[in-house]
């Protein structure tokens, strides 16, 4: 791979280029006290990022003016504002075209307003990653955690990763450009997490050495050219398929877009490697099983807390990747359970529905307690609706006329 | 790139396509002085098209390939429409990704270049209809200008949504009636030459492409100020014979009733004191050029008269 010759060479900032391998497994870390946003700055510190664009919106705002000052201490090869995340997305898009290996960050309505670019990304096969940080997009106007942003992602063709905490995104931004950029994968990410929950709030993170950055970004591994004029141009076709309405232009779009949902399926070996599996499973023999993503997660372990002090054994299982989707990971994960409930920070449930849709007997799946708008999820209410869903009497809980 | 670069090892030469030969052997890469008296002698940039018949878009479209400074360098950028139909026709690298956002793809395509390829050259130049230029893409077009972003944009001025039958489009005539303009259009044509003067750009040409000389002398200028200082902006006149009602043969007919002086496409230029002194200096060094290249005639045709003599 032309990337492991670089390693020991210095980028623009000084930075050591690492071997990706060791410096995410084996470098020293240093524990930190960082809110998610700052957490965000420093692995985009360490990740050899060409461009990166920023747009203000609620609640990455602090994230994306963080790097601007990595750009600033010449971090980052280019960097600016955009007008809007539509065309913020689009300038990614000219970006990494170019070859640049881009980053941006995106929230809620900006996910929305951007969103025609998702699936232009991935069929363009542009290994931009995005970090969104969910936020409410319903009206009348919220900027509160919630989310609903994320089903809007999942049938993009995009790979779509779900960070629990500030230690998770650290890694998996750095984790996420060497799966993303792998050359039988080369789709843009889209690295998600609870806004405010994660942005907002402190955290111990173990961070790698600053002075230790990924490999540069080598265009030239790609299943498609750079646009750079520094390969041969070539005529693509005589007739642009976009006019033919014929079976050889149906089968080139039908072809074209299975492959991505094909790189999609093969970024799995990749991610199962780096993220020590798309699962994470806790009390795997239990009978009922919170499963979820993100901070749903957290609040799950909170609520298994509580459930064990009344004799209630409950497992864990954590889903990290939503694209791919471990579809076999989760029916192996929840054979023995017979009750299945899934947390979401979202009023429709879209988790709980992909799960039932996954596995056998979907009537064990409960979709408790969903909720939305900013609501916070004690573990509390978990435990409360677990217990009702099991016909156990629970504690009347304020506000929630239980 | 080189022309060094695309070379075809021999012993593959007859099995790469007929256009990728000719690429090789006849490009004009590198060479000084291309324009669109080239066309004809290679494939190279564009052989074919997809247009209609008599579509003064293709001739546009010859004229802008032969006339790049340096298309071994150039990536164009385009959008959905017309334009759409011709690219994948063509030798140099170029981007289609939505409808509108062609000038924020150039934007972020011109900074990963710079950041990748600094103090070399690498050409960024638009080229989009009207709809995609003013209208759907208006918002995106203007905050590249006001961002000082370095490359250029043209903008085919059909004068409608083309490529979609004929719809109402913001530089339209005012009381044209069009497809969704069923009472005639009821505001006048955007002046978005207006717009990109007061917007930043630093070259601003408006004409047709009746005369492929002048094309050629917009199209280098635009592209080396916009390389050199800033954003550059032409809005080209390429009808929609189709559209307006005209013959395959009307074309450049058409093109050349509306240039008339009292007509919406009069030439019209604005170029900032910057430009204009890179210009100058741009048309000297040229003019120098041409003065070697005669002297070298010359001192090679007396060469060839002495050892004649000698002989």
């Amino acid at each position: 791979m032309a990337t492991q010759s670089l390693v020991g060479t210095k980028n623009r900032a000084g930075q050591v280029v690492e071997d990706p391998w060791k410096m995410m497994h084996e470098a020293e870390r240093t524990p930190c006290f960082f809110t998610g946003s700052e957490v965000i700055k420093e692995a985009i510190r360490r990740a050899n990022c060409d461009v990166m664009i920023a747009y203000p919106i609620t609640p990455q705002s602090e994230a994306a003016a963080l790097i601007g000052e990595l750009f600033a201490e010449g971090f980052i090869g280019d960097y600016f504002r955009g007008e809007s995340e539509f065309a913020v997305m689009s300038q990614c898009a000219g970006a990494a075209f170019g070859g640049a290996r881009v980053f941006t960050t995106t929230a809620g309505p900006g996910t929305m307003r951007a969103m025609e670019n998702f699936p232009m990304w991935a069929g363009a096969r542009l290994p931009i990653q995005m970090i969104v940080t969910c936020r409410g997009i319903n009206s009348p106007l919220s900027i509160q955690p919630d989310t609903l942003e994320i089903s809007y992602l999942l049938n993009t063709g995009m790979l779509v990763w779900h960070a629990e905490t500030a230690q998770d995104f650290y890694d998996w931004i750095l984790k996420g450009y060497m799966v993303s950029e792998e050359p039988d994968v080369h789709l843009p990410l889209a690295l998600c997490c609870d806004g405010f929950f994660v942005t907002h709030t402190k955290d111990v993170v173990n961070l790698t050495p600053a002075d230790m950055c990924l490999p540069p970004y080598d265009p030239y591994r790609s299943p498609v050219p750079c646009m750079d004029m520094e390969c041969p141009p070539v005529r693509m076709m005589r007739d642009p398929f976009v006019m033919k309405s014929n079976y050889i232009s149906y089968a080139t779009h039908a072809s074209w877009q299975q492959e991505v949902w094909a790189a999609i399926e093969r970024s799995r070996k990749h991610a199962i490697r780096w993220l020590d599996g798309l699962i994470e499973v806790d009390r795997p023999d239990a009978e009922i099983l919170i499963v979820s993503s993100g901070t749903a997660v957290s609040q799950g372990r909170e609520a298994q807390a509580l459930l064990e002090e009344d004799g209630i054994e409950v497992g864990i299982v954590k889903i990290k990747t939503l694209r791919p989707w471990p579809g076999d990971e989760i029916r192996e994960a929840t054979k023995k359970a017979k009750h299945i409930i899934v947390p979401e920070f979202n009023v429709t449930g879209w988790l709980a529905k992909e799960i039932r849709a996954t596995i056998d007997d979907g009537d064990r799946v409960f979709a408790g307690p969903h909720v939305c708008g900013g609501m916070t999820m004690p573990p509390e209410v978990i435990a409360a609706d677990l217990k009702k869903h099991l016909g156990l009497k629970s504690e009347s809980l304020a506000g929630r006329g239980s | 790139m080189s022309k060094e670069r695309i070379k075809i090892a021999p012993e593959m030469f007859d099995i790469m396509p007929e256009e990728y030969q000719d690429l090789v052997e006849r490009a004009t890469y590198g060479k000084d002085g291309r324009g669109w008296k080239d066309i004809g002698t290679s494939k190279e940039l564009i052989e074919e098209h997809s247009l209609c018949a008599g579509c003064p878009e293709s001739m546009a479209f010859r004229y802008i390939l032969a006339s790049l400074p340096a298309p071994e360098d150039t990536v164009m950028v385009g959008s959905t429409g017309c334009t759409s139909l011709v690219f994948p026709h063509v030798g140099v690298h170029n981007i289609h990704s939505l409808f509108g956002n062609q000038n924020a793809i150039a934007s972020g395509l011109k900074r990963a270049l710079s950041v990748r390829f600094p103090g070399q050259v690498k050409d960024v130049v638009v080229l989009a209809g009207d709809g995609a230029t003013v209208d759907i893409g208006l918002d995106m077009t203007l905050q590249a200008w006001f961002r000082q972003e370095k490359f250029t944009t043209i903008c085919f001025d059909n004068e409608l949504y083309a490529n979609t039958g004929g719809q109402e489009s913001g530089l339209m005539q005012k009381g044209f009636v069009a497809k969704m303009a069923p009472v005639g259009k009821t505001f006048e044509k955007v002046k978005l030459p207006e717009i990109a003067r007061e917007s930043g750009c630093h070259y601003v040409v408006n004409c047709t492409v009746s005369k492929p000389n002048l094309v050629e002398k917009v199209i280098k200028n635009a592209i080396h100020v916009a390389r050199e200082i800033g954003p550059t902006y032409l809005q080209l006149y390429t009808p929609c014979i189709l559209e307006i009602g005209k013959n395959s043969m009307e074309g450049l007919q058409e093109m050349r009733d509306s240039e008339k002086p009292t007509e919406r496409f009069a030439y019209k230029e604005y170029v900032s004191d910057e430009a204009k002194e890179l210009l100058t200096e741009l048309a000297a060094k040229e003019k120098e050029r041409k003065a070697a290249l005669k002297k070298q005639l010359a001192d090679k045709q007396a060469a060839e008269k002495e050892l004649a003599a000698k002989a």
